[in-house]
């Protein structure tokens, strides 16, 4: 297990190491350098930038060396100062910029897998189990209707319909009387009454494929002779599916968060874009607008680094849950 | 002497049944595609998203000749103007209403109603905007429209500069649908490529080029896609941008098509028709293409099929946040942006509709892929 783990840290490591290049890449991608869009600004604004400044802030991001030293030159301030560069949309430091919307953006991440998987399993393990009946034809039927209905659609779909039959505006995080209020219990229920939505939005796709893979799984658990033997052996029917079957295909439940996350997180940031919320989301397209590439880039890096820890996280758990994983590192 | 002669007779009882003949000779006999209609036909849904998709794509094709009007044409006087019925009555023949607007003193808000007194003509075939089919011939015929040209019909409801709504998603189809198509074929070249170099070389080079998936697949798409097409210069034409946007979509694609194709080539090397094919000294290309891509490309349709509706969403989505293609260029995902807030959605509901075209198209898609899926191996 031990192995296990530090093969898993190490390879994490290098796709840290990656990422952060490809992002550095996607940050040095449009034509000119941050200084450029300085001087471009300070013209529409009619100030003039002295010279002296932009020699300054080319040496402060190394601007004038070559590429692979100007990339270690940004690593090395974000890890050991945790400086992501400034926006210059903001004129801030990107790091002040974004801290509690990536904080916002994870909430609603994972409060969406933990839906995802509330909502998902029973239905799964109900279809399999029932196979071809009613129930399971509703399953299938809602799954592919979720698969293909885009997160923004239902969100404003689900906005239109608050707004035309409820009278209430399902966007923001907060109702106007508690938005500038301090945190209380009533702030709190406030925000869970207006979280919900949001997370259901985002965990939709997810639940649908979901529920699809843990059927398949199951299905070809059910037929398998060991199924058979504990039947012979008169174990009761429910005590052997939950025991033996059911728990194999539970494996998804910890594997699927590779690919479930990262979809988790693209349909929140499109989601909080449509329901304006103070997420991630908009922030970065407006920074995309604007060519605001630090920002851009930081998001583009925090999002991802959070995404590959959780996948982690999550094969970890996969292999403490599922001893055929670990026993196949070990001979391997 | 009896027993003889009964000896001599061909012995019948072992003869092969005829259901097992029939079997043979539907299974044996028939080339693979014919095998793969056969089982496809079975999948009720597959069939049924067929036969949604053939005509929509057909009137994307010819959209000019289906759109009552081009994707331009404006009645600036009837922004937000809601969706006519069409009447059939023994004196004036096919007609809609048209609108009388009044404008709200206190929020500015224009209402429409329907005016019983303006009566718009409608026929089938009639003259309209100009439109080229396929190219360099131009016509000005449309299938349906209003007989005198540039009356307002508005068979969806028009967006906010009063453009037909119809008429736009019909043209828009065109760049929706398409771009699912490119953007695949991109896809499948490059997976096909790294996938199979990956299959077969194995070893090392395998290694590298699946962590190379790995980590791409673990990169949240969209934040990623926002960034590269902010990267896309705002001085290109639509058609550099489609092709852009196209190469943004596909360089995060080919990653699950470069994962099948390998694993269908580490199971094909062992097998023995590839070693028969290597000891009678065929090639390293003639075994790829002439034994082992042969008999793993149904799959591979398959799984390309389950990718046009992803990159379908792809673009919708991003032209939705205004990152992909830009006005004046139509696709679903552009018309959507109208309805980026929830005011104009309460105003004019009918702005969705692009929407439900995308959910119909990737509902149809998946249920056609499904099938496929299924048909890939017909001997099962």
């Amino acid at each position: 297990m031990l192995r296990f783990v530090a093969r898993r840290l190490v390879w994490m490591g290098i796709t840290l190491a990656a990422i952060s290049f490809v992002t550095f890449v996607v940050i040095k991608l449009p034509p000119g350098d941050y200084t450029t869009t300085v001087i471009a600004n300070a013209e529409a604004r009619g100030q003039d930038i002295p010279d002296s400044q932009i020699a300054e802030l080319k040496r402060h991001y190394g601007l004038d060396k070559p590429f692979i030293v100007q990339y270690l030159t940004w690593i090395k301030g974000v890890v050991l100062h945790g400086d992501l560069g400034q926006s210059f949309a903001w004129n801030q430091s990107v790091a002040s910029l974004i801290g509690n919307r990536v904080l916002l953006s994870m909430v609603l991440s994972i409060a969406s897998l933990l839906f995802v998987w509330a909502i998902a399993f029973p239905i799964g393990i109900y279809s399999a189990l029932r196979q071809y009946s009613g129930g399971d034809y509703l399953a299938s039927f809602l799954g592919f209707i979720g698969m293909a209905v885009p997160e923004f659609m239902l969100a404003l779909v689900m906005m239109y319909i608050g707004f035309r039959y409820f009278g209430q505006s399902v966007g923001g995080l907060f109702s106007p009387e508690y938005a500038d209020a301090a945190w209380n219990l009533g702030k709190l229920l406030d925000l869970l009454s207006h979280l919900w939505i949001p997370i259901v939005v985002v965990g939709v796709a997810g639940t649908a494929g979901l529920i699809r893979i843990t059927r398949a799984n199951l299905l070809d658990e059910l037929h398998k002779p060991y199924v058979a033997t504990a039947r012979a052996k008169g174990l009761p029917e429910w005590k052997l599916l939950l025991k033996y079957p059911v728990r194999m295909s539970l494996s998804p439940f910890f594997s699927t968060v590779g690919w479930l996350l990262p979809g988790l997180i693209s349909g929140e940031t499109i989601v909080s874009v449509v329901m304006s919320l103070p997420t991630s989301g908009p922030l970065l397209l407006g920074a995309v607008k604007s060519q605001d590439m630090y920002l851009v880039g930081s998001f583009v890096l925090i999002l991802s680094t959070l995404t590959v820890i959780g996948t982690m996280l999550s094969d970890l758990a996969l292999a403490w849950w599922d001893p055929r994983i670990r026993t196949r590192f070990q001979k391997g | 002497m009896v027993q003889q002669t009964e000896a001599i007779a061909p012995d019948t009882s072992h003869e092969v049944p005829a259901e097992v003949v029939k079997s043979l000779r539907d299974h044996g006999a028939l080339p693979q595609w014919r095998l793969m209609w056969r089982q496809f036909r079975r999948h009720r849904l597959a069939l049924i998203g067929l036969i949604v998709l053939v005509p929509i794509y057909f009137v994307a094709i010819f959209a000019g000749f289906f759109a009552p009007s081009s994707a331009d044409t404006a009645h600036t006087s009837l922004p937000y103007a809601p969706p006519q019925r069409i009447h059939v009555d023994a004196e004036h023949g096919m007609f809609v209403y048209g609108y009388s607007s009044t404008r709200n003193q206190e929020t500015f808000e224009q209402t429409f109603t329907v005016d019983k007194s303006k009566i718009v003509d409608i026929g089938w075939f009639v003259r309209g905007d100009e439109y080229s089919i396929l190219g360099p011939i131009k016509s000005s015929i449309h299938l349906i429209g209003p007989t005198t040209a540039g009356e307002p019909f508005f068979l969806v409801g028009a967006d906010q500069s009063g453009r037909d709504l119809l008429s736009r998603l019909i043209h828009g189809a065109r760049v929706s649908l398409s771009i699912g198509l490119v953007g695949v074929f991109a896809s499948f070249v490059l997976g096909m490529l790294i996938g199979g170099i990956s299959g077969y070389l194995g070893g090392t080079v395998d290694n590298i080029i699946q962590r190379i998936i790995e980590f791409i697949m673990s990169v949240p798409t969209l934040p990623l896609w926002m960034a590269l097409s902010a990267a896309l210069p705002g001085s290109w034409g639509p058609l550099t941008r489609y092709f852009a946007i196209t190469v943004i979509l596909s360089l995060i694609g080919w990653t699950g098509l470069a994962r099948d194709v390998r694993g269908r080539f580490l199971s094909l090397r062992e097998e023995d028709f590839v070693t028969a094919a290597r000891l009678d000294g065929v090639g390293r290309t003639g075994i790829i293409f002439g034994h082992m891509v042969p008999s793993f490309a149904s799959h591979i349709i398959a799984s390309v099929s389950m990718a046009v509706p992803r990159m379908i969403l792809g673009e919708t989505s991003l032209s939705f946040l205004g990152l992909g293609l830009q006005p004046p260029a139509v696709s679903w995902g552009v018309l959507l942006e109208g309805a980026q807030n929830v005011r104009a959605v309460a105003t004019a509901p009918w702005l969705l509709t692009p929407g439900l075209a995308v959910v119909v198209v990737v509902l149809a898609m998946n249920f056609v892929g499904d099938g496929l899926r299924d048909a890939a191996d017909p001997y099962k």
